[in-house]
Formats: structure tokens, sequence, C-alpha cells
């Protein structure tokens, strides 16, 4: 929160005062928390030494729910109860959901386009689950490194789509994070690997995970990383590998009738002989029979390739639509890097090798880059810049963004591969004689006809005022941010008159839910998290207060007399409060001057930004 | 915010070398990125995500050539109207439509459909190198705006055989 030092963006204002960043993947199967320390990227073990916490959530009747290890245990055990893979849900609707994770899992459709699955201790969001997670990764950071985490960067599959972005942002903030960036998880990885190798020129990062497939390409030059391409699969993975040998185990018993529990046995017991199969010919499954205990069935290296040859087929197509939307062929990469532990499997390296006609890079642990590379990012976005230290990420949407027109047609306003971030508009008009209103579909996906695409939004524009067919003008203009987020809004245009309306997809949680759902969290928690809001919002007062008294003195000609009337009541309130005890209002003093400041802060922005760009060369800026 | 050729400091023409453009891209990109400003108040964020916006905006109209020269002709006030002025010399109509008609044998012909995507591109590029002529030397801006809209059909044609290709992969 500094609104000043405007001469190097970014940069650390003084070297020793290091803020906390923290990197996090939140994977399909497992998930990750690193963060730089004494310049050295590494990802936190818990107390056990292990880096990797299982995406697992189990929840009781009474009490807290149990995440990672533990839970992973106790699938078996307690199966509907125990959630796991549940990346596989995010920002997802009962019908777009897969039928493996309904078969698991009591999903319910509870309206608003998102599914909840019921537990013992209630009906419970993706989002929340996923928050579970991520509070646990927080906890563990915050253990270690003694002290709050001022930001993080969450990992996202590049394919995801926006009612997956915003979930898992929501999820983030639902877990009491401040989310500096969501990033690509194949970005994140090249991050990781470009700036140790100090790379120039066209790379591919394929990206095979749990629940998830990505391919980028991406073009590094001097610092910049500039992603060309990208395409994927949001539901393939390592997942569909165990769910193949799953089903083909059970057939090996058929006649069998698994309950639920054997057959979550079974599904890790197949995750398991998938795993030795990638340094084994062969390996004995043992197969759960509920009466008779356990039959042993053989799976050899070349039976489990056959099986599941076509999932490494299906990730090829996207590796062939991205390099043909970045207008490569195989040949012009310079380098492959393997991404996720379902790139262990040897089938699925050979396939790389054998399209690329390289050996793919290996060197970094592929379940740790992706957390590796969002930790680097992250550092640099709390502001530990170093001054050596100057590298940009320039990234793309990966699907096109249109609206629905006559005939259930798509109209495509921002094209898929289009940097981010970025705005379009679109013009429209009514199509009958004084129409008033005109219902807006946001959707996301390629193809032409709207139900094949992602629905995002529905909202109407009212309002209009009554002119013939053809006569209103309505233009409706999408603005894409650096996280990947969407934001569309509407007017008519012809007469003046303005009807404005700003969404949020959907699918996400509102604001005020976030809210409700994090007091409900801290009621039941037993921390002192009413201490710890007081110290953070404090915390952010003083340094909200110096840095307006300090843009005060260098750029009050900004303001006239009432602006800064009003800015210096509001430093007076928030000093105020800062000596009492009362949480509540001191955000909602900080939250104030914020808003008095916000224009300020803007004009001040715009001013700086001219001045450096206009630094950079002889000619003026015409403006 | 300024206009495209003044925020990347290049001169205001239809000849352009597009690594110098890229480059201007990419130092104006590192100045104003909303990454440079994630740890600032919201309101200098929304302002760098504008700046970083109209960066991007810039950089892909100055970089296809029938968008830079839309956006040089509108800079002079003359409108493209693509939807509307589509009166082109009938030549070029009888040439359109000798186009539409061998995309449409080619139809599932893998080949002749690369050779006609082939013949299309270096058809493009000659009239790109025409298009520079009309702006640059003889500013001719009525024969520019006929030649992006010629140049607009050509691309939309290609864009569909590019379609009917991938389709052909997968």
């Amino acid at each position: 929160m500094v609104l000043l030092q405007l001469s190097e963006p970014g940069e650390s204002p003084d070297p020793h005062q290091k803020r906390l960043g923290v990197g996090i993947d939140l994977g399909t199967t497992n998930s990750l928390v690193a963060t730089i320390r004494h310049s050295i990227p590494e990802c936190l073990p818990d107390a056990d030494g292990r880096a990797l916490l299982p995406s697992v959530v189990r929840y009781f009747r009474d009490g807290e729910p149990v995440v990672g290890a533990d839970a992973l245990m106790a699938q078996v055990l307690d199966p509907r109860n125990t959630i796991a893979s549940v990346k596989r849900l995010m920002g997802r609707g009962l019908a777009d959901t897969d039928a493996g994770m309904r078969a698991r899992y009591d999903l319910v459709d509870c309206g608003g386009g998102m599914v909840r699955l019921k537990t013992a201790a209630g009906l419970r969001t993706p989002v929340e689950v996923s928050a579970e997670i991520l509070q646990a990764l927080r906890a563990r950071a915050e253990d270690t490194l003694g002290g709050d985490i001022e930001g993080a960067v969450i990992t996202v599959p590049a394919y995801f789509d926006d009612a997956q972005r915003q979930a898992t942002k929501d999820a983030a903030k639902l877990a009491g994070l401040n989310v500096l960036r969501l990033l690509n998880e194949p970005t994140a990885a090249a991050i990781a690997y470009g700036l140790d190798e100090a790379a120039e020129g066209i790379y591919a990062v394929f990206d095979l995970g749990g629940g998830t497939f990505d391919f980028s390409v991406l073009q590094l030059s001097r610092g910049v990383f500039e992603v060309k391409a990208t395409s994927g699969d949001s539901a393939l993975g390592g997942d569909d590998f165990d769910e193949s040998l799953w089903l083909w185990l059970q057939e090996q018993v058929k006649g069998v009738d698994l309950d639920c529990s054997s057959s979550r046995a079974l599904l890790a017991e197949a995750r398991r002989v998938k795993e030795a199969l990638t340094t084994e010919d062969s390996v004995i499954a043992t197969v759960p029979i509920a009466a008779d205990g356990v039959r042993e069935v053989k799976v050899t290296a070349s039976q489990f390739q056959t099986l599941t040859q076509s999932l490494v087929d299906r990730s090829l197509l996207p590796v062939k639509k991205a390099l043909r939307d970045a207008g490569y062929s195989p040949a012009d990469i310079q380098a492959v890097v393997l991404v996720g532990g379902a790139t262990r499997m040897p089938h699925v390296r050979s396939a790389v090798e054998r399209y690329f006609g390289r050996p793919p890079f290996t060197d970094i642990d592929p379940d740790k880059v992706v957390a590796i590379g969002a930790a680097i990012q992250a550092n640099v976005l709390v502001g530990n810049r170093r001054a050596d230290e100057d590298w940009l990420l320039l990234d793309v949407i990966p699907l096109s963004l249109g609206l629905e027109t006559m005939g259930g047609l798509t109209e495509k306003v921002i094209s898929r591969n289009s940097t981010i971030p970025i705005s379009k508009a679109q013009d429209f008009t009514t199509f009958k004689d004084g129409q008033t209103a005109m219902a807006i579909h946001v959707v996301q996906g390629e193809r032409e006809l709207v139900q094949d695409c992602r629905s995002l939004a529905r909202f109407e524009l009212r309002g209009i005022p009554p002119m013939p067919a053809g006569g209103a003008r309505i233009r409706v203009s999408f603005q894409v941010d650096a996280d990947g987020l969407l934001s569309v809004s509407a007017q008519e245009q012809t007469t003046g008159i303005e009807s404005h309306i700003t969404v949020k997809p959907s699918y996400g949680l509102s604001d005020d839910e976030i809210a409700t759902m994090l007091r409900a969290g801290f009621e039941h928690a037993n921390t002192d998290m009413k201490l710890r809001a007081l110290r953070e919002h404090s915390v952010e007062a003083e340094r909200l207060i110096e840095a307006t008294r300090q843009a005060l003195g260098e750029d009050a000609h900004l303001l006239d007399a009432d602006e800064r009337t009003r800015i210096e009541a509001a430093i007076s309130v928030l000093t105020g409060l800062l000596s009492g005890t009362d949480a509540d209002a001191v955000k909602s003093a900080v939250d104030a001057l914020s808003a008095v400041t916000g224009e300020f802060a803007a004009r001040r922005m715009d001013q700086a930004i001219r001045k450096a760009l206009t630094g950079n060369r002889v000619d003026n800026l015409s403006v | 915010m300024p206009e495209y050729y003044s925020l990347f400091g290049l001169p205001e023409r239809f000849a352009q070398d597009l690594e110098l453009l890229d480059a201007a891209y990419r130092k104006v990109q590192a100045q104003v990125h909303p990454d440079r400003f994630a740890n600032r108040p919201e309101a200098e964020r929304r302002v760098a995500m504008q700046w970083a916006t109209h960066a991007n905006e810039a950089h892909s109209t100055l970089r296809n050539p029938i968008s830079r020269a839309h956006y040089l002709l509108e800079r002079q006030g003359v409108r493209i109207d693509a939807e509307r002025n589509t009166a082109m010399s009938p030549a070029f109509l009888m040439q359109q439509i000798e186009w539409r008609e061998a995309v449409e044998e080619a139809e599932a012909d893998k080949d002749a459909l690369s050779r006609l995507h082939k013949d299309l591109g270096r058809d493009e590029r000659v009239m790109v190198d025409d298009l520079r002529r009309a702006l640059d030397e003889d500013k001719d801006l009525v024969l520019a705006a006929e030649l992006v809209r010629r140049l607009m059909f050509m691309e939309k044609l290609r864009r569909e055989i590019d379609d009917a290709l991938a389709k052909m992969d997968d």
C-alpha cells in the first residue's frame, strides 16, 4: 500500500525490508506452497518433512475438517465425507461434472450454477473445500516463516475458463489470502526454468497434472516471458489414467460387486500400480473383494500403455492446436519442459519426445516446478524485486469470449490467445420498435453455437429509450484483467442516456457470501482471529496514512481544496481509531481513506507513467 | 491515452520494422504492466491495467498490416466501412468468386487446400506492398481503402481454410 516511490515501480524501496510472498500450486492431487528464502526458491515442507500436501479434505459432523495425508488415509474408511480431486468441480454446475466425481460424492445442484457436496458437516461448495486446502498451506507457511503472509500467487491451469478462475480466486479470499495474481501453471513452470537457465527462444510447456492438461508455447527474450498460445483439456489428467486402470481391474474380477469403500480402495490401488509401473515392467494389483478378502491381478507396463494410449493421444490434439495458433511447427521449439506428476509415465514422455523429435527437459521436479515459479513471481509482486531482477510476464486468455446473438449463435468479442489485460467493445442494436430492454448472454469457448460454449453470465440492460427497431446503439464492453478474469458492462449510447451495468459472472460467490463464510469460519476457529485482524488492519492503516502524507507532500497540486479537505478528514478519523481495539472500525476507516484517495492515486499514477514513458525516448507523447 | 504510434515512439506510416515495434511494446509494458503495481492500492492497479490494455491494443493493431492500414486511414478521416461499402472492382469480384469455388472444390483435399492457402498468402503479400505504396508514397487513400477491404476479404477466406485444415488434423 505505497502511494509513493514511483520512479522504479515494483522495486523494493528498502532491500532489508523483506515482505513475505508465497506461491501456491493448488493441484488436483497434491498442493504445495513455496517461497524465496535467502534468494533461493523452495517448497515448504510440513512438520514431517513432506512438501506435497494431498488435496484431500475430510469433513466431520462436529469439529474441524482434516486436510492432507490424514484425510487421504481415511478415504477408504469414510469415502463420502473425504473429498479428493475437488479441483475437477471448481466453477462447475452439476451438468458439467464428470461421471467419476458424480459416482463418488453426493453432488447437489443448488442453483447459482455451482455444484455443492453433501458431507457430514453439511453442504459444501468446491470453493469452500479448496479454501480448506489453501488455509492449511497458509498456516504451514506462516508457521515456517514466522510472520503474516503479505500476498500469494495462486496457480491455475492455463486452460481454466473464467468460472474456474473466479472460483479459485474466491477460495483464496475465503482462506484469508491476499491474491496478488492468478498465474497459469505452465507459465509458472516457464518462469522457474527460464530464470534458472537465462534462456532465449521459443519454449513449450507440456503440463499433465492430476486432473488437467495444459500446453503453452512461450517466447523468451531479454527477460520478457511472452505466452504465444495456450491450449489444453481441463478434464484430462493423471486421474483419468487411474480411472482407466480402475475400470479394467473391475472387469478382471467380474461378478463381484464393490461397495463404495472397496471401490475407493481399488481406485487408490490403481494409482499405486500406475506409479509403480513407471519403473517396473509388471506389478501385482490387489483387488479388494467384500466377502472373501482380496484377489491378485497382474498388470504389465505394456497392458497399461495399451489401456491408456488413447489418453496420451488425446493430449496431442491441444499440442497441435497451440502450435498452429502460435504459427510454429514442432521443429521451431527449442525445448519442451515437462510439468506435472503424470508426465513421469514413460509412454507420456516418449510420446512428447517423438512429437518434438528431442528429449524433453525434466531438470526441476515436475511436482514442484509450478509452485517454485509461482513463488518467484510472488516475491516480485510483493515488492521484493531486486534492482537487477528485471523480467516481465505477458500472458494470454485461453478461450475466446463472446456474446449470444440471434439464433443461438456466438459472436466472438475477444479471441483466444489475445494478450491480457485486454478490453474490447461491440455494438448491438434493438430489433423491435420501442424495445426498452435487451438480454445479454456472455459465453466462453470456440464453438459457433451458444449451447456448445460455457455460459458465463446473463444480464439484462434496461431503460433503453423507446426507438424504432435498429435505432438504439448498445455498446457491450469486455474487460479481461491480468488474472484472466472478465467483467462486462453495457450502455446505450445514441441518446446520451447511459444505462450501465457491471456483472460478476453468476457462478462465483458474491462478496457478501464470502464475507459471511469468513465470519462463520472465524467464529469456529479458536485462534485469536480478532486480535490478528486488528493487527493486520492497523499495519495497513499506518502504511496508508504515511503513504498519503508523503503523496500530499509531493503532488498536492493534483488536488483541489475540497478534495484535500476530504483526505485530511479521513486521515484524522483513521488516526483517531488506531489507539482503540475495534478492528471493524479501523477496517472501514481504511476503506474510507482508500476511497477518498483513489482518484488522487490514479492521477499520480497517470502522471508518473507518462513521465516514465517520455523518459524512454526523445520525442514527446501526444495526449 | 496517447495514440498508438506516439505510445511506441514510432513514425506514423505504414512501413514498420516489426522487431522495433515488438521491442518498443515490451519497453512500454515493462513500465505500465499491472504486475509492476501488484502491491499498490486498487486505484493505481486500475490505472496500470488501463495502460497495459491500451498498450496491448496498440501493439496488436500495429502488428497486423490490415489493422495497421485501417488505423492509419481512420486517423486521416477515411472510414473503411467494410460492411456497407462492398463496392470493389469487377476484376476483384471475379477473383473472389474463383477463390470461393476453388475452396469448395478442394473441400476435403488437404493438399489442394494447403496449396490455396499458400497462393492466397502470396497474393496478400503483393497486395500489402501495393498498400504500402498507396499509403506511404502515393498518398492515394481511396485506393488504400479499397486494398484494405480486399485484404480483409482474403484474410477471412484464409482463416476459413485454416479452420478447415485444423478440423482435418483433429
